[in-house]
């Protein structure tokens, strides 16, 4: 069907990942440059096999 | 579960559990707020009623919009049951014993004498040392012989003020380069200085060996001065901000970070990013300061309101200076939708006390940088390793689902339960919640995920 109202944006599949993801490659959250508050959504993956 | 919020003539839609995020119209958005409580009947009357005026609106348009969400329903990007509880652990139990990135106190001291400072001025509540090539290098064997199969290893030079042992710093690097290929290891370094040590020697090793370089500036003169001076008093603007002009310049386009620190005296802190941006600094993270509620710097709520107005002034900002083409990048807005992290990483946590932790000049373990000076929560030392058991089992289980108050929250899958430090000061518990934090988090994930949907629209 063409979507008329609602545009999505290219996503990685959160729950897609339950079954690819995991490795533990990824950087290690506030290490590199907040160092007091923690987010993890904008670190990258780093098993690029997995997406 | 789904969010929808307005932001920037946005409509925006994100369906938690399956990260997919929709742009939609102000039917489709009404639509979408009601699908799941009531039926097409009832959508279709309440619409044609608030639609009265709009002759684009008809029974027939109200139910296509209806089937559209019905297929994202249908293809799990909308309404996607949340089921990974279950996970919740399974990665932290996988890697048990597994260590991969280590902050390195290098230097328990500082040539700067900061108010603000969480680590006490550097000494980290305690006395003023610095760390021998000794300790270091332990930490790095501790490291490798801890990493199992990860080849990245992390290693940050932290203070206090690092650069106040660079001899050391320089003998660790040239140690771990020395055994990485062998190991089959990755070493990937960082660097925090406040400035004040920076030279061309330490830029040209800092641009040679460090993955990234987290400089310390909190903008505006007058703001960066009032907290950060030496110990006569003197604020270091002047001294630093052409040394961190020579480090980037020289950098030549590898990471770094312009840090900077607001407080109670600047929660209009977008102007402390105009400055960083007048002084050609395009890498930028300012944080809310870290500190007890009753310090005269501390955020208050009125604060609060102020600040998460500049998170949407400062999203804007970013969007006129990339229509410029000028753009620059805030550390809390980088989002990579499309190739962020997996699951596991999001239910999971931010890896202190398990895979992540710091070492102190003397070589004890501590769950991270944060809890540095905190006796009862150290883990053991680089010789013997983690001793403390039970505190590390309290890290083990320490993830987002282990968190009642974040069942509910849209943004739990962005912070993972947020900063286990920041959660134990402000409800006195590692699986507690940050309140405060938890309201700026969630402004600014709205502001990151508004400039990805803006920078689609674009294309």
């Amino acid at each position: 069907m063409e979507r008329k109202h609602i545009q999505t944006l290219s996503t990685r599949n959160l729950c897609s990942s339950a079954k690819d993801g995991g490795c533990g490659e990824c950087q290690t959250s506030c290490q590199s440059a907040c160092k007091t508050s923690c987010g993890i959504a904008n670190q990258s993956c780093e098993n690029k096999e997995s997406k | 579960m789904i969010h929808q919020y307005r932001l920037n003539g946005y409509n925006i839609v994100l369906d938690v559990a399956s990260g997919a995020v929709h742009a939609v119209d102000d039917l489709a958005y009404d639509v979408i707020e009601r699908f799941e409580a009531q039926s097409p009947e009832q959508i279709q009357a309440e619409l044609l009623e608030k639609y009265a005026s709009d002759p684009d609106v008809t029974a027939e348009e109200i139910a296509k919009v209806c089937a559209e969400v019905q297929e994202l329903k249908a293809a799990g990007e909308l309404f996607t049951p949340e089921d990974f509880a279950p996970l919740a652990g399974t990665f932290k139990e996988r890697s048990k014993g597994i260590v991969k990135a280590l902050c390195l106190h290098v230097a328990h001291t500082c040539n700067l004498n900061c108010e603000y400072c969480f680590a006490s001025q550097g000494k980290f509540h305690g006395e003023r040392a610095v760390m021998s090539f000794e300790v270091g290098k332990r930490a790095l064997d501790f490291l490798v012989e801890n990493s199992g199969s990860r080849r990245n290893l992390e290693v940050d030079f932290f203070g206090g003020e690092p650069l106040m042992n660079f001899g050391v710093v320089k003998q660790l690097v040239a140690y771990a380069r020395g055994i990485e290929k062998e190991a089959g290891k990755n070493f990937r370094f960082t660097l925090t200085t406040n400035g004040v040590l920076v030279d061309d020697d330490v830029i040209d090793f800092a641009n040679r060996e460090c993955h990234n370089v987290v400089l310390s500036l909190d903008g505006r003169k007058e703001v960066h001065d009032r907290f950060r001076v030496d110990y006569a008093g003197k604020g270091s603007w002047e001294k630093i901000v052409p040394k961190f002009q020579r480090f980037v310049e020289k950098r030549g386009g590898k990471s770094y970070y312009m840090r900077g620190t607001f407080t109670h005296n600047n929660p209009d802190f977008v102007e402390d990013i105009k400055e960083m941006l007048r002084l050609g600094f395009t890498e930028l993270s300012m944080e809310p300061v870290v500190c007890p509620p009753g310090d005269p710097y501390a955020l208050t709520d009125e604060d609060i309101e102020i600040v998460k107005d500049q998170y949407e002034k400062l999203a804007l900002l970013m969007l006129q200076r990339r229509k410029e083409g000028r753009p620059f990048t805030f550390y809390h807005y980088m989002i990579d939708l499309a190739g962020g992290p997996c699951i596991y990483k999001r239910i999971s946590g931010c890896g202190s006390g398990t895979e992540y932790m710091a070492v102190t000049p003397w070589g004890d373990l501590y769950p991270c940088h944060q809890f540095v000076g905190d006796e009862a929560w150290k883990l053991g030392d680089i010789w013997h390793g983690v001793t403390n058991t039970a505190v590390q089992e309290e890290f083990m289980k320490c993830n987002v689902y282990a968190k009642p108050q974040c069942a509910d929250c849209w943004a739990k899958l962005y912070c993972s339960g947020g900063c286990a430090a920041n959660c134990l000061h402000a409800s006195g518990s590692i699986t507690g919640i940050y309140e405060q934090g938890c309201e700026l988090f969630k402004k600014r994930m709205e502001c990151a995920i508004m400039l990805a949907v803006a920078g689609a629209s674009e294309v």
